[in-house]
């Protein structure tokens, strides 16, 4: 490892890092703009310029500087501090003195470093130059005079998005950051770039001219978009969530979030059930919860177990999904289910879980998709996939739908056909990936939503077996799950009991009338029409399809209103925090089912947070290891059967508008109309 | 002076034929697989004996440049490149080396690709260059043709392919990384250094980028012997040099002289004078746009080589000679310098970005007098700013003439900003 003096302090750093992260190491702090960790150097903006010896006798750009043995680095001499000083005035003499009305004011980094390097007045006399604005879509709002060309906003799109949109026309000071034709960019990760810009030159176009951030406060907690999990940070003012912003965690999100994971959030003001309600002739009707729960009590007297059943939704938390499985065993009903798209998955968890991990996919050298289009189903992990192909010697291939995964990927079918034909070693790509050290085999749930989905598992499982992808030092199996709560409703056993009803079942049972009271745990991704005339109990937070069809509604908390437990695809277990409190009468979910059990008399044993915590992990071990992530066990799943030749598509048709939150956004549809029109236009 | 027969451009003028049968004729292609057989390392070991230093403007010697690449070929193809990108306000030099003696050129090409085991070069042509251009692929063609270039180049057992490719016109792309960028197909924006290109160049494999004049005199250098080069001239400044004198002077041409002639010879000798007489002087820049003007005091003595403009705080660059009379508004025509400059910056990093527009409208406002006398001071401090803080030496081109303008001709400077206070306050 190389020695190198930073400002006479001798210490020994990693080789093949650069001089700036050298001084990073050494806690010494470098003025940047253009430098980013997760984007290709540019070294255009020269803010992190350093002296060094040995070397020329001019300062050099740290960030794209390699360390050497013996280098000795100096940060605070008076060439130094000249140089920043001569750039920071460079940046400032066009950049618009519009800090009061910017909102990128309080965050911004030109506004900061300028306290450290700025001048207190200007000595350029001309003209600042003007910028046209530039139309981004319906999430990116632009203030070009701002841009410093730092190019992040443009190597994020070339390099971690994959569209090759944004680029830099013209030369010297008529330089501008531009789309060429103009239209909004085609990325499910375009909010990224607001985080990116170092000024106010790209700004949240829904959150313009909401709020400052120092009037905000700031609660770390987990996203339920998608099966990821990605960290997010909530910033609220008052109750209200202003804005989503994401929060470092390599092991998962990187620091990049989707768009509808950080926009979506005008949909937690819209729709929102804020007190109980009972349907009394065909209408419903504002209740307390008192009468609420006795309209429950009375449908539930003298109720068989099994006339009773119970489904939880995709953003359910933990918690709540534990209380609804306890209340159901209390009634004896076996009729429960946590998979409200059907996915056939109910085996060991190595059979459900993403069990070589995200950080897996880094070390991954072959990768087989198998009925996923994870560009839609989980943006930021498809950034990953992105990254590992980017970094070379990796080959991708997919059966499954075309689509534009941002990177190249061979298609080699369709539909269950071709994988037995990948799985009997019929097709090159077979050998690529027996030939691969790290084989990786993405199971969708577009694989496994289907009627032969458990024998498309079994044929999966034999391929991993095959490829002896699945041993002591990796585990390349991994389910790809779309929504937040299905692994932590497997974790618990979230799954039709001894004789029990499965989703499909239920329904069934509804339309024969075999089922007479039905739960729904914020579960609104299922046909309601074929609820038939069950009794329908809705637990959730929006007035969405479940809601429309309940006899008795009862107001919970979206996922930014309650401290929750969630597990990723990957099994990672990650707590959520409460940014704010629900509107209304609303109630955290757990304590509504506790409420509701003593009601019943079959009062749950649990009466606070931390009880029902304990519960989780007496239920399943691995709630108690946060944020830790393990292959699953393994075992004998899926069930060998008959395939159609059904082609495998992706479950989510709709990026933008895949759960009650983002499908009473304003801003969600606003980004699919976007979409349409671009994709109309090719 | 340079005598005759140590020319090696025997046809800068374009009088004789610049064909393969008349460029053979004056000595071209003699027995080039001679030169060969004394392998790379004898080929670059001459070159540094001959202190051949390289003439595209920065002086880096020659030899040393090509023995930067690595000595063995391994997983990744090794590419000379040759810069023919000539823009610099000023110099018309490799132009005439392309247009009237191109063979002298290619054969240099080869030996040069050679020597640092390049099986491939690309020539990247200034897009403006189009008759030039045209000459140097059809000389291209006949030595291929005579099985110069190609499998087995001249009988030497190695391959070697030349091409010809075009720029669009962007001064930036003369530089040597913008070119790099720009033969790859991308916007002509320089790369940050390290990596070298002899470490990772064209396409990421070794590439060494040579001026058209230093790879052009090569096999005259390995034919005559490194110590015929190195005795013209004078130490660390050896050989011949093309010099393009132009501006003010009765006859304004191209003309091969020794290094380290008198600049008031050379001018004189060659370039018919001054116009109006040596004493009608107001300055000169001596090596293209991009160096620091010199006043006559100071052109009355000084040698035209690397090291005694150096001295003088200016410097050879391509020893385009720019002769400006009495006649010229000085503080005009370093301001055309600095629009030149602003026009041509590539706005990839800020100080150059910002600051060539910035130094360009002040010295705009300096030609009228439309300034106070402390905007001098701050002009002098922008281009400070500028200076030694780029990615590439763009920004130090652009800040050099106005620092050489302010340190000899402050007085003219200040003197309009008074002459246009007193008018205003009379008005």
């Amino acid at each position: 490892m190389p020695k190198v003096t930073i400002d006479g302090v001798e210490i020994e750093v990693p080789a093949g890092i650069t001089v700036l992260q050298a001084c990073e190491l050494a806690g010494v702090e470098i003025p940047r703009f253009c430098y980013h960790e997760r984007l290709s150097i540019a070294g255009n903006c020269r803010m992190c310029l350093v002296e060094v010896k040995p070397g020329p006798p001019k300062p050099q750009a740290s960030c794209a500087l390699p360390v050497a043995d013996k280098q000795e680095i100096f940060t605070q001499t008076p060439t130094v501090k000249k140089a920043r000083n001569g750039v920071m005035e460079f940046l400032l003499i066009n950049h618009p003195l519009d800090c009061p009305i910017c909102d990128q004011g309080g965050e911004c980094d030109l506004q900061d470093q300028a306290m450290g390097y700025g001048f207190d007045r200007s000595r350029f006399h001309e003209n600042k130059r003007s910028v046209p604005d530039k139309e981004l879509g319906p999430l990116v709002k632009t203030s070009m005079n701002r841009c410093i060309h730092c190019t992040r906003c443009i190597r994020f799109a070339t390099e971690v998005a994959g569209v090759e949109e944004l680029g830099a026309t013209g030369r010297g000071e008529s330089m501008e950051v531009t789309t060429y034709v103009e239209h909004a960019l085609s990325t499910e990760l375009s909010g990224n770039l607001v985080d990116l810009c170092p000024v106010g030159a790209l700004t949240s176009k829904p959150y313009a001219f909401e709020a400052r951030s120092w009037e905000l406060s700031k609660t770390e907690s987990v996203d339920v978009m998608d099966g990821l999990g990605s960290n997010i940070r909530i910033d609220t003012r008052g109750a209200q969530v202003m804005r989503v912003l994401p929060r470092l965690n390599d092991d998962v999100n990187e620091e990049w979030i989707s768009d509808k994971t950080r926009h979506a959030l005008d949909g937690l003001r819209h729709q929102r059930l804020d007190r109980p309600y009972v349907r009394r002739g065909g209408k419903l009707v504002e209740a307390t919860w008192d009468q609420a729960f006795a309209a429950i009590e009375a449908k539930l007297k003298g109720l068989d177990g099994t006339k009773v059943a119970a489904i939880a939704g995709d953003q359910c938390d933990a918690e709540s999904m534990l209380a609804l499985k306890d209340l159901m065993t209390a009634l004896g009903s076996p009729n429960i289910d946590c998979r409200q798209d059907g996915a056939k998955l109910d085996g060991p968890r190595g059979s459900y879980i993403f069990n070589p991990g995200v950080r897996g996919i880094d070390s991954a050298d072959a990768i087989l998709l198998i009925g996923t289009n994870p560009r839609w189903e989980s943006p930021v992990l498809n950034a990953r996939l992105r990254k590992r192909y980017l970094s070379g010697h990796c080959a991708i291939a997919s059966v499954g739908p075309a689509v534009d995964h941002t990177y190249p990927v061979e298609r080699l079918g369709a539909g269950p056909a071709t994988l037995r034909d990948l799985a009997d070693g019929k097709l090159g790509f077979f050998e690529k990936l027996k030939a691969a050290k790290h084989p990786l085999i993405v199971v969708g749930m577009g694989a496994l939503v289907r009627e032969d989905g458990a024998a498309v598992l079994a044929l999966a499982r034999d391929l991993a077996e095959k490829l002896n992808a699945v041993r002591a030092d990796w585990n390349g199996f991994a389910v790809l799950h779309t929504t937040a709560a299905r692994v932590a409703g497997l974790d618990l056993g979230l799954v039709p009991g001894e004789g029990g009803r499965d989703v499909e079942g239920i329904l069934a049972g509804c339309e024969k009338r075999e089922i007479e009271l039905v739960y729904l745990l914020a579960a609104d991704e299922i046909d309601t029409k074929r609820l038939g005339k069950a009794f329908v109990v809705y637990q959730g937070h929006h007035g969405d399809a479940g809601a429309h069809r309940a006899d008795v509604v009862l107001p919970g908390a979206a996922y930014t209103e309650k401290p929750g437990t969630y597990v990723n695809t990957e099994g990672r277990v990650q707590l959520g925090q409460r940014a704010g409190y629900p509107p209304g009468d609303a109630r955290e979910d757990w304590a509504i089912l506790r409420a509701l059990s003593e009601r019943l008399g079959k009062t749950l044993p649990y009466d606070s947070l931390d009880q029902v915590r304990a519960r989780l992990v007496a239920v399943n071990k691995s709630f108690a290891a946060l944020d830790q992530q393990a292959a699953g066990t393994w075992g004998i799943f899926g069930k060998t059967g008959a395939l159609t030749d059904a082609p495998f598509a992706s479950p989510i048709a709709n990026f933008y508008m895949t759960c009650p939150i983002s499908r009473a956004s304003k801003t969600m549809a606003e980004c699919m109309a976007s979409r349409a029109h671009l994709m109309a236009a090719e | 002076m340079l005598s005759d027969k140590d020319r090696i451009f025997t046809n800068l003028y374009g009088v004789h034929d610049w064909h393969l049968a008349g460029a053979r004729a004056r000595g071209a292609w003699d027995n080039t697989k001679a030169i060969l057989d004394k392998g790379p390392d004898g080929i670059i070991d001459e070159m540094k004996k001959s202190g051949l230093r390289g003439r595209g403007g920065a002086g880096f010697p020659t030899g040393l440049k090509w023995s930067f690449m690595p000595k063995e070929v391994k997983d990744r193809p090794h590419y000379l490149i040759v810069n023919a990108d000539e823009s610099e306000p000023g110099t018309c030099k490799d132009r005439d080396i392309l247009r009237h003696d191109p063979h002298l050129f290619i054969e240099g090409c080869l030996v040069a690709g050679f020597a640092m085991r390049a099986n491939a070069g690309y020539i990247y042509v200034r897009g403006e260059f189009y008759n030039e251009a045209q000459n140097l692929i059809t000389a291209v063609r006949e030595a291929y043709e005579a099985g110069l270039l190609g499998k087995n180049a001249c009988g030497s057992g190695w391959d070697f392919d030349l091409y010809v490719h075009r720029g669009a016109g962007a001064y930036i792309c003369g530089e040597e990384t913008a070119l790099l960028e720009s033969l790859e197909g991308k916007k002509g924006m320089p790369r940050l250094k390290p990596p070298f290109p002899a470490g990772s160049g064209l396409y990421g494999c070794p590439s060494t980028v040579n001026n058209v004049e230093s790879i052009a005199v090569a096999p005259t250098i390995l034919r005559r012997g490194a110590t015929w080069f190195a005795g013209i001239g004078r130490p660390n400044n050896t050989g011949t040099k093309l010099f393009c004198i132009s501006g003010h002077v009765n006859k304004p041409c191209n003309v091969e002289e020794e290094m380290g002639i008198p600049l008031r010879e050379l001018i004189d000798r060659h370039a018919g004078g001054v116009r109006g007489g040596w004493a009608n002087l107001l300055a000169v820049i001596p090596g293209g746009a991009s160096v620091p003007l010199l006043p006559k005091s100071i052109c009355d003595t000084v040698l035209m080589d690397f090291d005694s403009l150096r001295d003088q705080k200016s410097g050879l660059g391509t020893a385009a000679v720019i002769v400006m009379d009495k006649s010229t508004d000085i503080v005009k025509a370093i301001a055309r310098l600095s629009y030149f400059y602003k026009h041509e910056s590539c706005g990839q990093c800020t100080p150059c970005r910002e600051g060539t527009g910035w130094m360009w409208r002040v010295m705009e406002r300096m030609v009228t007098g439309n300034a106070r006398i402390e905007e001098i001071d701050a002009l002098e401090d922008v281009t400070k700013q500028v200076e030694g803080h780029t990615i590439c030496a763009l920004g130090d081109a652009a800040a050099w003439p106005i620092q050489g303008l302010i340190r000899h001709f402050r007085p003219e400077m200040e003197r309009r900003i008074r002459a246009r206070t007193e008018k205003l306050a009379a008005e």
